[in-house]
């Protein structure tokens, strides 16, 4: 992925450029984006662009806003955040899990400038993290496909193991043998999250294996298409594919940044700013499901039930007890349901799961 | 043991496991069959991977625009061309060093694709049709294989032949490798190295062009930036697995096609095999070809051709 390295190098020159030749009012607060893809991904980078642009026509005069796409995890992502930080931006969002380190090393250099990482766990006092609680759509999702499935195997198309994937599968899979006890899962690694090819040629081999529902922790809409290719369904990811799946879609579990932006850039222009650690699911807006799509009556009012008592806070897709693939009971460390942080680094598959984590 | 060897026997005998196969292979053919030519001619264009993706961005553009893939394709063909122009004018014309004009021009395809690709993020057109002939499309087991692809797999083994034909079979295709093998003397026979040679470097363009176009036109009908995933260098890297022989290309693009989704297909099988050492298969498998083809050349020196990568200036 070099060349990736050589265009996020191009694009920081062109910002520092663009700053040092411009002359802006003082009192315009200039925020930062670093994207990991580009913004048309039609996912996850795409998402946070939505966001950012939300908040711009939220604030209006009063932010500037500057994004990064394409920026590599690793050391390249540390030069393009202190770019951004050294050229007069006072808020920064980082967002990708990879960019933990990369972010926390720029934050202690420059502590009068506030840091946002998306997905990560490490904090500073100039340094929040934000994410979205995906695996409450997730175990919706699983509800619906163990519903529309016949065959009881739900394919699943992921990038790389990280635990957010992995509570995305077990959450899904919760869901599902809530309503299948005997639902499978059939699981491809592709290793990038942004291949539409690799992911077209993963979601054929999950369907030729058996698999007549689709879901994926990777960014194209190529799964979504050849769902609706083979006739089909499938889940769309991070932002709503309808567009590419008309009769296989059966939802999507998308994010919405947009109010958790302007909030924390309002917060700045007040003064009002703290390091926090915040976690929005679909009650507070930041995951949105995409309409319930292509599934009969009875499935769409279970969906719709289980998203109202996960709202409520009723439900919780991680609720005690769990069980772990060896049989083992999980250790409930948040009373009722398993707390925060052992989501957040979940590293073991639930049972019914039949595969194993790669490197583990 | 048994079992899953039988299971991963029907795997790779399957009708869908080969059509993902061609799917996945054709681009890669397609690409390395233009640079071949080029390399052939003397000329190492780096630039694939950016002329591949900007075939992609222009084909999808001319496709959604005129609604006729036909059209997607040509425009992807043309575009290709144009790069390599820019190339051929630098390289050739100017004698500028070609390793890195290559790489410039892949950085510059990969901006110039986000930015015509831009407007089309998003839309969706109709997929390049599959052949579906009476009889012969509805023939069991072979008849969709050979008779139900799409019309870039046919185009891309026609070309295939008529390269091997070429270089092999024609006075201009001697001429050609004469360039690309000693310029100099070339040149003295009064043969004009650098016209013959941006004639390659379009071709190989157009191609490259062609390959890219594949992706949104008929492997994944939609467009996004920086779709091509590095499959422009995976194609250079073909020519050389190859050793600079179109027959081994054909061979070996699809030997690359059918080991990359062997790798994602096995993973469901819990062969207890790690996916990082499956998704390595096929550059393992690369790297263990070469060693095979080097080891049984013996003495015999490098099949590249002797004057690749370069710089000719005419002197008289």
């Amino acid at each position: 992925m070099k060349k990736w390295n050589i265009v996020a190098m191009a694009a920081v020159l062109a910002v520092a450029a663009g700053t040092f030749g411009g002359v802006y009012a003082a009192e315009k607060l200039k925020v930062g984006f670093i994207y990991v893809g580009p913004i048309g991904d039609l996912g996850w980078s795409y998402q946070h662009d939505v966001g950012r642009k939300a908040m711009e026509n939220a604030l209006g005069d009063k932010v500037e806003t500057t994004f990064l796409e394409n920026v590599p995890e690793g050391a390249d992502a540390e030069r393009a955040i202190e770019q951004l930080a050294r050229t007069g931006h006072k808020l920064i969002f980082t967002t990708s899990f990879g960019f933990m380190d990369a972010t926390l090393k720029v934050a202690n250099k420059y502590p009068n400038v506030f840091f946002e990482h998306a997905t990560g766990f490490k904090r500073a006092n100039n340094m929040s993290t934000y994410a979205a609680r995906f695996y409450e759509g997730r175990y919706i999702q699983g509800q619906i496909a163990a519903k529309m499935s016949k065959t009881g195997v739900l394919g699943y198309i992921v990038s790389f193991p990280i635990p957010e994937v992995i509570s995305n599968i077990n959450a899904t899979m919760l869901g599902a043998q809530s309503v299948n006890p005997n639902m499978k899962v059939k699981i491809i690694w592709v290793n990038s999250w942004f291949d539409p090819g690799k992911e077209a040629d993963a979601a054929k081999a999950l369907i030729d294996q058996g698999a007549d529902v689709l879901t994926q922790h990777t960014d194209s809409p190529a799964a979504t298409q050849i769902a609706e290719q083979r006739g089909i369904h499938s889940f769309g990811e991070s932002s709503d594919m309808i567009k590419f799946g008309p009769h296989a879609q059966l939802t999507a579990d998308t994010d919405y940044w947009g109010d958790y932006y302007t909030k924390r850039a309002q917060a700045v222009l007040d003064g009002k700013w703290k390091s926090e650690d915040t976690w929005g699911g679909l009650d507070s807006g930041m995951v949105v499901m995409a309409p319930y799509t292509n599934m009969p009556d009875d499935v769409k009012k279970m969906a719709m039930d289980t998203q109202a008592a996960i709202k409520s806070g009723t439900l919780h897709p991680f609720k005690c007890p769990i069980t772990d693939q060896d049989g083992k009971t999980v250790e409930c460390k948040g009373g009722t349901h398993l707390d925060p942080g052992q989501i957040l680094s979940m590293n073991f598959y639930v049972k019914g799961i039949d595969d194993k984590i790669p490197g583990k | 043991m048994l079992e899953s060897l039988i299971e991963i026997l029907q795997l790779i005998f399957s009708v869908s496991f080969i059509l993902t196969v061609v799917t996945a292979s054709t681009p890669l053919l397609l690409a390395a069959s233009g640079e071949l030519v080029v390399e052939r001619a003397g000329v190492l264009n780096l630039g694939v991977e950016g002329m591949m993706i900007v075939g992609a961005a222009c084909g999808f553009a001319g496709a959604y625009m005129s609604g006729s893939v036909f059209v997607g394709a040509l425009c992807g063909i043309l575009a290709g061309a144009a790069l390599a122009a820019i190339f051929g004018i630098l390289t050739l014309g100017l004698a500028v060093n070609q390793v890195a004009t290559g790489l410039a021009l892949t950085i510059l395809g990969v901006g110039l694709s986000g930015l015509i690709g831009a407007r089309f993020v998003g839309e969706k057109i109709v997929p390049a049709a599959r052949l579906d002939l009476p009889f012969l499309t509805g023939m069991p087991v072979v008849g969709r294989i050979l008779f139900g692809e799409d019309a870039f797999v046919y185009v891309s083994m026609a070309l295939m032949i008529a390269i091997w034909l070429f270089l092999y079979r024609t006075r201009a295709g001697l001429v050609l490798r004469a360039v690309g093998d000693n310029h100099a003397s070339a040149h003295a026979l009064g043969y004009p190295v650098l016209r013959i040679r941006m004639l390659a470097v379009l071709f190989g363009g157009a191609c490259a062009g062609l390959a890219g176009a594949y992706l949104p036109l008929a492997y994944t009908p939609f467009f996004i930036p920086g779709m091509t995933s590095g499959r422009g260098w995976i194609a250079l890297a073909l020519v050389v697995f190859a050793s600079w022989r179109p027959g081994r290309l054909v061979v070996g693009a699809y030997l690359f096609g059918a080991v990359s989704i062997l790798g994602l297909a096995l993973q469901p099988l819990r062969l207890g095999v790690p996916q990082q050492l499956m998704n390595m298969l096929p550059y393992l498998a690369t790297v263990v070809v070469l060693v095979l083809i080097s080891r049984t050349r013996g003495t015999a020196g490098s099949a590249a051709p002797a004057s690749l990568g370069m710089v000719f200036v005419p002197d008289r």
